[in-house]
């Protein structure tokens, strides 16, 4: 099955569910490279309020962020093709007071590595979770005055945060400090930004994407602004994904309902020249032909040098593209046309 | 999915306003009132699981119309329609096939028959669309128009697939007792290959008919039917046809098929035989499949505008008069009728949801069928029919966002009833707020955009989130909101003697300027980390300014004069003579704005600072005359 990590469902507040769905093997492809089939839905369980983040803790275990405040872990029980709620964290983020009946805030992002949990929400609250533990291992009040958006791992104990208020906040969870070790901020206007991720190998790179569509590469070592801003989408991108394990491939989608490809693997005459096939290529390059470069073609100023490619992945854009993610050669999205699409073969 | 109320009045009403032509409205503004009680009750179709799939890909489908270019004109531009119609119809199918496996597994019987019934109406949609796509969009001429009026029938008189299958997949089919009935239902379809291969195998089961199978097969072969290309003319077809039913004539009159009733009666179908044909009522099941196979058989090269006149009579003979014509039969008939006003009105009376008329009328307006009818409400019937299945739209949580693509094709009302429906979508989370607003956004509603804002920081301020609440003030530009914040940080200030939530007051960045109380917060901030990092003139420089620039609030200048007082007693002088003529100055200013009667009131406190704030002043405006007459060096 190998169904990649973290679909964000549609939301809504009556009729939530969580589904796992199959995209079968390799039988029928198209000619363009899109898969035929249609995915199979496995199994599915309801959840109380919007799913606004979620992510594989491991084979089984999915965590969820809700709108109600909280922080979910859902287990898939392959032998029966069943989900069950194996552990919840109620009211993980609120508003003044908990007991209220409305007192819950929306948690908005959620990151694991197994076994922490790390959830941010729009009460400026950061939790610190263990699976199986029921207490929080730690919460940072009123880390932020404005609402977190999203969260991401910088290294094991260090994590990255990004606000409405267009800071991009380093914190040292090992320190019991409630400051965070590091602030940066976009030049100009505060604009919010709404997503965060960070490069797979270099970890000095950071990319956001904000409220005007803009996408922010920071380096992280240095300065306290961004390394480039590069002028994207039209409106809100949600969400920003480098390829894990192709890293000169970047993702992002926007509430303008489209999905950009960014491209940075070295132009085509530069490629070594086994790779030039006619026809079909190989469906992703191998590691080290590309990643040749110490320095990454993210943080290259020379836009000459380095020749960007976009590509625009939908064509017909209509609704909002909430969420992506990327698996191998394997690209899903959902849009607020009620629809997830799924593209297998990314690189072809 | 779409009235956001359904009006179950009284059926008198209803009769009224139908025999008054009056395209039928909810009873809301300017009407007489009658003496009625109106039950309401919210539609429910909407929240169907299935149903939402049949709203978001006809979303697609009437998004990819609208944005559809012109240039296309004639012939390609119709092709091009078909293929939209039959797109749409392919979504209601998807949809029935969908709420059919519902269906047949829900356990609940109350849920079973509710999707039962919900297939069967999709069913009615896809035959009035299909029979509608065939007549108005494709509009197809006498000769193609019998042939697709065949594939309809075809298509959708289902009841009889059992039978058909049961016998083809019997050992011996023509052995089986309903073998004649498959026979029987081929021919009223015009499935000739389909039975005469029957023909055939009853042939080599009974050598005695072998005789007889051989003609009717040789008829059924021969039989005439209109082509699509243009390969003959409708002459040459109708020459070539009378022969073919001449030769019928004569095959049935010499008493060729006497001894076999079954296939006497084939041949008096295949002559077009009314009283042959309505024998067959049980195996056509309707009256429209009886038209079909009556101008089959008597009339292939029917010209459309002579339809109605066979469609009636049909029925009549077909119902006979022992029941009376059902909801769908009255819209197949005012379609057979090419009233189109009339379809539409009969399917918004006949169906609970806007969805079906909504779509098929806008289908309808780019095929330029229909002229601008004005309505008593001024917009014409497809802008009616789109805004009222809009609004219904937005009250599901979800779907409103399909709602808006609609609104913005209505060329006259759709941006007000959007103004008016997007500010009343509940915002229980940011993101959901950040759509709304982007819509807003979109297209300069900048009302809405503001008010949206107002909520939303007003929320953020009650939960004590003063940065998200500047976040949604900068967003809309509202200087006065700003201000507001602003006034909380400072009081805070006073209250706790620090501030809180530096994180944000440090990096306000440009957004400082968006209102001056905004603009002071941060400078005054600003003064504050200079005197802890103790670099007290350019503090004292700033501290200055903030009250000679007036961009501090009159309220604020004790506080600052009292922060001035370390400054002031420092053993270096900071402030220079000039400066320290400014603070007096501003301090005269701030007492003589106060009235006598005020000054009684000041507690002993008030009185005191300002008696320390004259006494530092002083003292320093002496040390630094001194020091500034001083010859620099000595």
């Amino acid at each position: 099955m190998g169904a990649p990590a973290a679909l964000q469902a549609c939301p809504s507040s009556l009729d939530n569910r969580i589904s796992i769905w199959s995209v079968g093997d390799l039988g029928n492809v198209g000619l363009n490279g899109e898969y035929q089939g249609e995915p199979q839905l496995l199994c599915d369980i309801r959840h109380n309020g919007d799913v606004m983040d979620m992510q594989f803790l491991d084979q089984e275990r999915i965590v969820v962020a809700s709108s109600t405040g909280n922080v979910t872990i859902f287990r898939h029980h392959q032998n029966n093709q069943t989900l069950s709620a194996n552990q919840r964290w109620e009211k993980a983020h609120y508003h003044v007071d908990r007991d209220a009946s409305c007192g819950g805030a929306a948690c908005t992002g959620v990151i694991c590595s197994n076994p922490e949990i790390v959830t941010v929400g729009e009460d400026g609250r950061i939790n610190l979770f263990r699976a199986d533990q029921k207490d929080a291992v730690r919460t940072i009040d009123n880390a932020d005055s404005s609402t977190l958006h999203a969260v991401t791992f910088l290294r094991t104990t260090e994590i990255l945060t990004v606000n409405s208020i267009g800071q991009l906040k380093i914190w040292d969870l090992r320190q019991q400090r409630n400051e965070p070790s590091q602030i940066f901020s976009l030049t100009g206007d505060r604009v919010p930004l709404h997503c965060v991720d960070r490069h797979p190998n270099q970890q000095h790179i950071v990319a956001t994407g904000g409220q005007d569509g803009m996408l922010s590469i920071w380096d992280i070592r240095q300065g306290t602004m961004p390394v480039s801003l590069l002028n994207a989408h039209e409106a809100e991108m949600w969400e920003v994904h480098f390829h894990p394990s192709n890293p000169d491939h970047l993702f992002t989608c926007s509430e303008d309902g489209s999905l950009w490809h960014w491209d940075t693997s070295t132009s085509v005459s530069e490629k070594p020249s086994f790779l030039h096939q006619g026809g079909r290529s190989t469906t992703y390059f191998s590691h080290n032909t590309i990643n040749q470069s110490v320095v990454s073609a993210w943080l290259s100023n020379d836009p000459t040098k380095d020749r960007m490619e976009i590509t625009n992945l939908i064509p017909n854009q209509t609704l909002s593209v909430n969420s992506l993610d990327i698996l191998g050669p394997c690209l899903v999205y959902g849009t607020d046309a009620e629809a997830i699409y799924v593209n297998r073969h990314l690189f072809a | 999915v779409h009235r956001r109320k359904k009006l179950s009045c009284d059926p008198e009403y209803v009769n009224k306003a139908h025999k008054e032509g009056r395209f039928l409205s909810p009873p809301v503004s300017g009407r007489p009132s009658s003496s009625c009680v109106f039950v309401v009750r919210k539609d429910q179709d909407i929240y169907i699981q299935t149903l939402r799939k049949l709203f978001n890909e006809s979303h697609g489908i009437f998004i990819g119309l609208q944005r559809s270019e012109e240039e296309f004109a004639g012939k390609s531009r119709k092709t091009q329609l078909v293929q939209v119609s039959k797109n749409y119809r392919s979504v209601i199918r998807a949809c029935m096939e969908d709420m059919h496996q519902a269906a047949v597994s829900a356990r609940d019987p109350a849920l079973h028959s509710q999707y039962s019934t919900q297939v069967s109406i999709l069913s009615a949609m896809e035959l009035i669309w299909n029979l509608c796509e065939i007549l108005f969009v494709e509009a197809a001429v006498a000769g193609p128009l019998l042939l697709r009026l065949l594939d309809w029938v075809r298509l959708h008189v289902c009841d009889v697939d059992n039978m058909v299958r049961e016998v083809l997949s019997s050992e011996n089919p023509s052995k089986h007792e309903l073998f004649w009935n498959v026979v029987d239902v081929f021919v009223l379809q015009g499935r000739m290959d389909e039975a005469r291969h029957l023909l055939s195998k009853e042939a080599s089961a009974n050598p005695t008919s072998v005789n007889m199978c051989r003609i009717l097969d040789d008829l059924m072969k021969k039989m005439p039917v209109p082509s699509l290309g243009n390969t003959q003319t409708l002459t040459e077809m109708e020459l070539k046809w009378q022969h073919w039913h001449e030769e019928c004539q004569r095959y049935l009159q010499d008493g060729t098929f006497a001894s076999n009733s079954h296939m006497e009666s084939i041949c008096k179908i295949l002559l077009g035989d009314e009283n042959a044909i309505l024998e067959k009522k049980e195996l056509m099941t309707t009256w429209y499949h009886f038209l079909v196979t009556r101008l089959l058989y008597s009339h292939p090269t029917v010209k459309p505008m002579e339809l109605r006149f066979y469609a009636q009579s049909s029925m009549d003979l077909f119902l006979g008069g022992e029941s009376s014509p059902e909801p769908l039969d009255t819209i197949l008939m005012a379609a057979f009728e090419f009233e189109l006003h009339q379809v539409i009105k009969e399917c918004s009376i006949a169906l609970s949801n806007w969805w079906f008329v909504a779509h098929l009328t806008d289908l309808l307006d780019h095929c330029k069928l229909l002229q601008s009818h004005n309505l008593y409400f001024g917009s014409n019937m497809r802008e009616f029919l789109l805004l009222e299945y809009a609004s219904g739209l937005f009250s599901h949580y979800s779907l409103w966002q399909l709602g808006v693509d609609y609104f913005d094709h209505c060329p006259e009302y759709g941006r007000v009833y959007l103004e008016l429906h997007i500010e009343r979508i509940p915002l229980n989370t940011e993101q959901k707020a950040l759509k709304v607003l982007r819509i807003c956004e979109q297209r300069q509603m900048h009302e809405q955009v503001r008010s949206i804002c107002k909520i939303m920081a007003m929320k953020a301020l009650r939960n004590n989130r003063l940065g998200s609440a500047l976040s949604w003030s900068i967003r809309a530009k509202d200087a006065a909101f700003a201000t507001l914040i602003s006034d909380r940080f400072l009081k805070d200030y006073c209250e706790k003697g620090c501030f809180s939530d530096l994180d944000l007051i440090d990096n306000l960045g440009p957004s400082m300027l968006l209102s001056d109380r905004l603009t002071f917060l941060g400078k005054y901030r600003e003064f504050h980390r200079l005197y802890g990092e103790k670099r007290f003139s350019e503090a004292a420089k700033l501290l200055l300014m903030l009250m000679t620039a007036h961009i501090a609030p009159c309220s604020f200048w004790m506080t600052l004069l009292t922060d001035a007082l370390p400054l002031l007693e420092q053993k270096e002088v900071i402030f220079s003579a000039e400066q320290t003529y400014e603070l007096m100055r501003c301090l005269e200013d701030l007492t003589a704005g106060k009235s006598d009667k005020q000054k009684f009131q000041d507690d002993d406190v008030e009185t005191m600072k300002v008696e320390m704030l004259r006494l530092a002043l002083a003292r320093n405006l002496a040390r630094v005359i001194v020091k500034e007459g001083t010859l620099e060096g000595s």
